[in-house]
């Protein structure tokens, strides 16, 4: 199976979706002529023309809105955000637009639209570029948010999310686009709302998503070494969240740890703890930990920086406290 | 009043324009009523004094243009043709609504004659048009797209990006900004550095004008300008409709005392749109006071059936809470 990059395997799931049907555009800053900021857009201009993959201004909410606009008269239009901390100007047209424009019309005006960009931290980027969305938009009833962390993921999930009639969020991530996978070349498909256990064990659980599925992939290979078995649950969608794959881990395992890129308060690891509480109660054999960004705007120097990100010797550290093991 | 076009001289098309400010007014007035009573919640926002508005922009259009406009949207809905009956239910908040009462007032919506909402945030449906503006250059179709406004919108943010794009891109989009003099309760004069709000579009390559908005006909003509550039080369038009609210900005607003004066009111109500159009009618014979009367009553029994109709119908039921938040798919 071809060995190809995160970033050109969302390029091929977008080819392929705008050949598979012509309602399909892209949208966004420097998608085209500079061929994406992150190059994910490579080539697709010259392919498509500029009717199909479209050069904006710098203007996220109105941008935003034209997509909005578009398909509520039936196109199918991927907007992509250069990065997920510019689309806090386009939320507007994210949440009181694109996410409640089916409900509040009584179900007339259905929003096939895919909102994509790099969300979360990349090195030394500073505060307003680092943010992670992932649970501003989870909290939105309308809105589905998914996150893939691999290539494999990234191009199934992308490909599932323009087919989508809903109003999809993309959350990639910039650390991510030069990394390989194994990613066929035939069309495929992943569907939404469907985690995935990308390691399997007996001992304790890891939920995770997006960034975080390499560090905790690695955490339960260094753990394995150690006789630790670890059950890695990938996510992917965050909302829908794949409550049932969650659950059956963690009876499986009885402990559990939450790796999440976001802040502590409100993030979505407190979301799964819900889940896992309600669920598993009688299951667990120690309170579960999550551990995440610390509770800072990213700061721009590089040691404090790392010292603020969720890491493997972090998440290593939380699973031998819920094993009740000597770190 | 404007002298008319020549295609504008039929007969039957003045009475069938009075005919739709009349059952504007009228279904309005019983809005009011039924608000008071306790039969529509939350927030109301009345149409009353901008009729000419609504009908000489709407009444140009094709069945295959759109719409979009703000929450101020019972009278464009009503010209555009969603029944009188849809509409109340929707306000009533039952399931033959529009909206199948998830909407309410703000976010009336039917696609079958392409109204595309009512929306709720100032501005927030500016971007939305040029949209739909897009999906039609992209289609190669020769459909027009109007998106309603009033004045203190021109200030917001999503105005100019969306006329900047517009503009760029040659966007077949018709921006009507409803100058009523006020944004909620701040004057014009307070809330805008410019006064002549339509100057905002030449500063985006955009056709731009201003007209008289409580005279039907010149409104009509402003409109065939601006449907013309658009159907001929996508070319966008900012046209400021300069009209005037008798209510307050909605029903929890005083009509007068509080911002604007009771004299001031009373001096726009000397020029009602539809006591103009009546007026030149009557004087070129075309209607005489007993006509007037006889539609009075038929729109009187209309707007009547529209009441009687929504407060039939039932509330939507305990499942439609879950319904239409999210969509099956099917490609």
């Amino acid at each position: 199976m071809p060995l190809i990059t995160y970033r050109d395997a969302l390029n091929q799931a977008l080819r392929e979706e705008m050949h598979r049907d012509d309602r399909v555009f892209l949208m966004g800053e420097e998608v085209g002529v500079y061929n994406g900021a992150y190059k994910v857009s490579k080539g697709l201009l010259e392919e498509f023309g500029e009717m199909r993959v479209v050069d904006t201004p710098i203007t996220e909410l109105g941008f935003a809105g034209v997509g909005v606009g578009a398909a509520m008269v039936g196109l199918r239009p991927v907007v992509e955000f250069m990065t997920w901390n510019f689309a806090l100007l386009a939320l507007d047209q994210v949440v009181n637009a694109a996410a409640k424009m089916l409900y509040m019309s009584g179900g007339q005006f259905p929003m096939p639209i895919v909102f994509r960009g790099p969300n979360g931290a990349a090195l030394q980027l500073s505060a307003q570029h680092s943010q992670a969305w992932e649970s501003w938009l989870a909290h939105i009833p309308g809105l589905k948010v998914i996150t893939p962390g691999t290539p494999y993921d990234a191009k199934g999930l992308l490909k599932s999310a323009i087919r989508d009639d809903n109003p999809v969020m993309v959350l990639e991530g910039e650390m991510l686009y030069n990394i390989k996978g194994e990613v066929p070349d035939e069309d495929y498909t992943i569907p939404l709302g469907k985690a995935e256990l990308k390691r399997e064990g007996d001992h304790c659980s890891i939920i995770t998503s997006g960034k975080m599925v390499l560090v905790a992939m690695q955490v339960a290979d260094t753990l394995a070494k150690e006789g630790i078995r670890i059950d890695v649950v990938d996510l992917r969608t965050i909302r829908p969240m794949d409550v049932e794959a969650i659950t059956a881990s963690v009876r499986k395992t009885n402990r559990a740890v939450v790796l999440e890129e976001g802040w502590e308060v409100c993030g979505i690891g407190a979301q799964v703890v819900d889940y896992i509480q309600r669920d598993c109660f009688d299951h667990l054999d120690a309170p579960v930990l999550r551990v995440h960004q610390a509770d800072v705007p990213m700061p721009y120097a590089k040691a404090i920086e790392k010292a603020a990100k969720p890491d493997a010797a972090k998440t290593i550290a939380a699973v031998k406290k819920v094993m009740y093991i000597e770190a | 009043m404007s002298p008319k076009k020549k295609t504008d001289t039929d007969p039957a098309l003045g009475k069938s324009l009075l005919h739709s400010m009349i059952l504007q007014r009228r279904f309005e007035e019983k809005v009011a009523e039924a608000y008071a009573l306790g039969k529509i919640g939350g927030f109301c926002h009345l149409y009353i004094g901008q009729e000419a508005v609504s009908t000489g922009i709407i009444s140009l259009l094709r069945d295959d243009d759109y719409v979009l406009t703000t929450y101020r949207d019972h009278g464009q809905a009503i010209v555009r043709g969603m029944t009188p009956r849809s509409v109340m239910a929707e306000l009533f908040g039952r399931i033959d609504g529009c909206s199948r009462g998830k909407g309410g007032s703000m976010h009336l919506f039917d696609r079958h004659v392409n109204f595309l909402g009512g929306h709720g945030i100032v501005g927030g449906h500016i971007p939305l048009a040029t949209g739909v503006g897009f999906a039609i250059k992209y289609r190669g179709g020769d459909q027009v797209v109007v998106c309603f406004m009033g004045e203190a919108a021109v200030n917001n943010g999503a105005f100019h990006e969306s006329l900047n794009m517009a503009g760029l891109w040659r966007l077949p989009v018709v921006y009507v900004i409803e100058n009523n003099g006020y944004g909620m309760g701040t004057a014009v004069s307070r809330a805008s550095s410019i006064k002549d709000m339509y100057k905002r579009g030449e500063t985006y390559s955009i056709a731009s004008t201003d007209v008289d908005g409580q005279d039907v006909w010149a409104v009509r003509d402003a409109m065939q300008d601006a449907i013309d550039r658009a159907r001929k080369d996508y070319s966008p038009t900012l046209l400021e409709v300069r009209t005037y609210r008798y209510m307050g900005h909605s029903m929890s607003d005083a009509v007068s005392g509080t911002y604007r004066t009771k004299e001031e009111l009373e001096t726009y109500r000397k020029r009602d749109p539809i006591n103009l159009l009546k007026a030149q009618l009557m004087a070129e014979k075309v209607i005489k006071d007993a006509d007037v009367e006889a539609m009075e009553k038929e729109i009187a029994a209309t707007v009547q059936d529209s009441w009687d109709f929504a407060d039939a119908s039932p509330e939507p039921p305990i499942e439609a809470l879950y319904e239409d938040v999210l969509v099956e798919t099917t490609t």
